[in-house]
């Protein structure tokens, strides 16, 4: 029972982090718990549907259909996450101050919770399938201990969910004024790290070169299969032996993001352009 | 039959250099692998089949290879391994990792 919770814990804390993340850094856009809810209930329904469509999916592409698949949500994720920061660079402090005023802007907000949705339901989707597809394995087993493995299983899901709960609780309380700062750097570091997770899958289905691989071996400090490991994976996509390619993959999605923030708030607090203002003329 | 995956895997590298596209392929059943010990040439890419011939979903996972594909049950799936430096570079199939692992032994 507890080896199928640590499987099943292991497997929903990456898709347990995003979600905190993403939910904490929406912070003060009215009715976003209603686009998160959304987001999650679409990726459950969506986890079953491609462990459903497991044997489907594995064989398109050439037999590369799975990893085309998981690359192809991940850089979505990754789209998203790199709008959603550029967004909050322009919109965040506005957001801030009016954190208390429900229903400042709804219109402005909701482009942006779409990208949420798209988010959570991505992360909970590529996460969720194999938790599906595992405990539907240990369902079909004829194992006696079937029982207190599924229950093994929900207490694997329990526990995922209250560490991505304690994340979110935990981010809620650092004081507004760094509040955004740190949120949108969680994302930049969740972005770049899915990046280098979708590199991954390219090398893995002969897409892209792996560009020396291990570049370095850390596995003896931290391994991939350790709870920590994990954490860091979904968090900043850390790898004990990374190829070169995921590592090129990082720096250039990281360098990306960032830059569209700098150039988003060099333009917003630059004086308003003559266009803008036609009776200056 | 054991025997005869020894056999097949030991002179595996020969048929390897003989064939213009190396392919190996790897049988899991019971959540074990046979072989459990799979001879590649070091520095040339490899294709390898893995045959579940379980009931149930594995994912066959490994951080060194850059691995990690679901196999539904009565599937196959293909891997890529290498070009890999000369060593070893373990494998399991993580929804059942006490019995099903193995190694990728590169030469």
């Amino acid at each position: 029972m507890i080896a199928t919770a640590l499987i099943v814990f292991r497997e929903v804390l990456e898709a347990a982090l995003i979600v905190g993340i993403v939910s904490a850094a929406t912070r003060g856009i009215p009715g976003r718990a209603r686009w998160i809810a959304a987001g999650l209930g679409a990726g459950l329904l969506g986890s079953m549907a491609v462990a459903g469509g497991a044997g489907l999916i594995s064989q398109l592409a050439e037999g590369m259909g799975q990893e085309i698949f998981n690359a192809s949500i991940l850089l979505l994720a990754v789209l998203m996450l790199a709008w959603h920061n550029i967004w909050m660079t322009s919109h965040g402090r506005e957001l801030a101050a009016n954190a208390r005023r429900i229903g400042a802007d709804v219109r402005t907000g909701s482009r942006e919770l779409s990208v949420v949705l798209i988010v959570i339901g991505v992360a909970v989707l590529r996460e969720g399938s194999e938790t599906v597809l595992f405990l539907y394995g240990v369902a079909a087993s004829g194992d006696t201990a079937r029982a207190s493995m599924m229950a093994g299983g929900a207490l694997g899901v329990a526990a995922g969910v209250l560490v991505g709960v304690l994340l979110f609780r935990g981010l809620l309380r650092i004081p507004l004024k760094w509040f955004f700062s740190v949120t949108s750097a969680l994302v930049l570091l969740l972005a770049a790290g899915m990046a280098a997770q979708a590199a991954r899958f390219l090398i893995q289905a002969d897409v892209l070169p792996s560009l020396a691989n291990p570049v370095w071996d850390t596995s003896s400090v931290v391994s991939n299969s350790s709870m920590l490991g994990k954490a860091l994976t979904g968090l900043v996509g850390y790898d004990a032996q990374p190829a070169g390619m995921q590592i090129a993959a990082f720096v250039v999605v990281l360098g990306a993001i960032a830059l569209g923030m700098v150039l988003v708030r060099r333009r917003e607090s630059a004086p308003p352009h003559t266009a803008s203002a036609p009776s200056t003329s | 039959m054991k025997r005869i995956a020894i056999l097949a895997a030991t002179s595996l590298p020969l048929a390897l250099f003989a064939a213009g596209e190396p392919e190996l392929s790897l049988v899991l059943e019971n959540h074990r692998f046979t072989p459990d010990r799979l001879e590649i040439p070091a520095g040339k890419k490899v294709k390898v089949t893995v045959e579940n011939k379980d009931a149930t979903p594995e994912e066959f996972e490994s951080n060194l290879l850059k691995i990690e594909k679901v196999i539904p049950g009565k599937s196959k799936g293909i891997v890529f391994i290498g070009p890999l430096k000369a060593g070893e570079y373990p494998f399991v199939g993580e929804y059942n990792e006490k019995t099903a692992k193995g190694v990728v032994v590169a030469k």
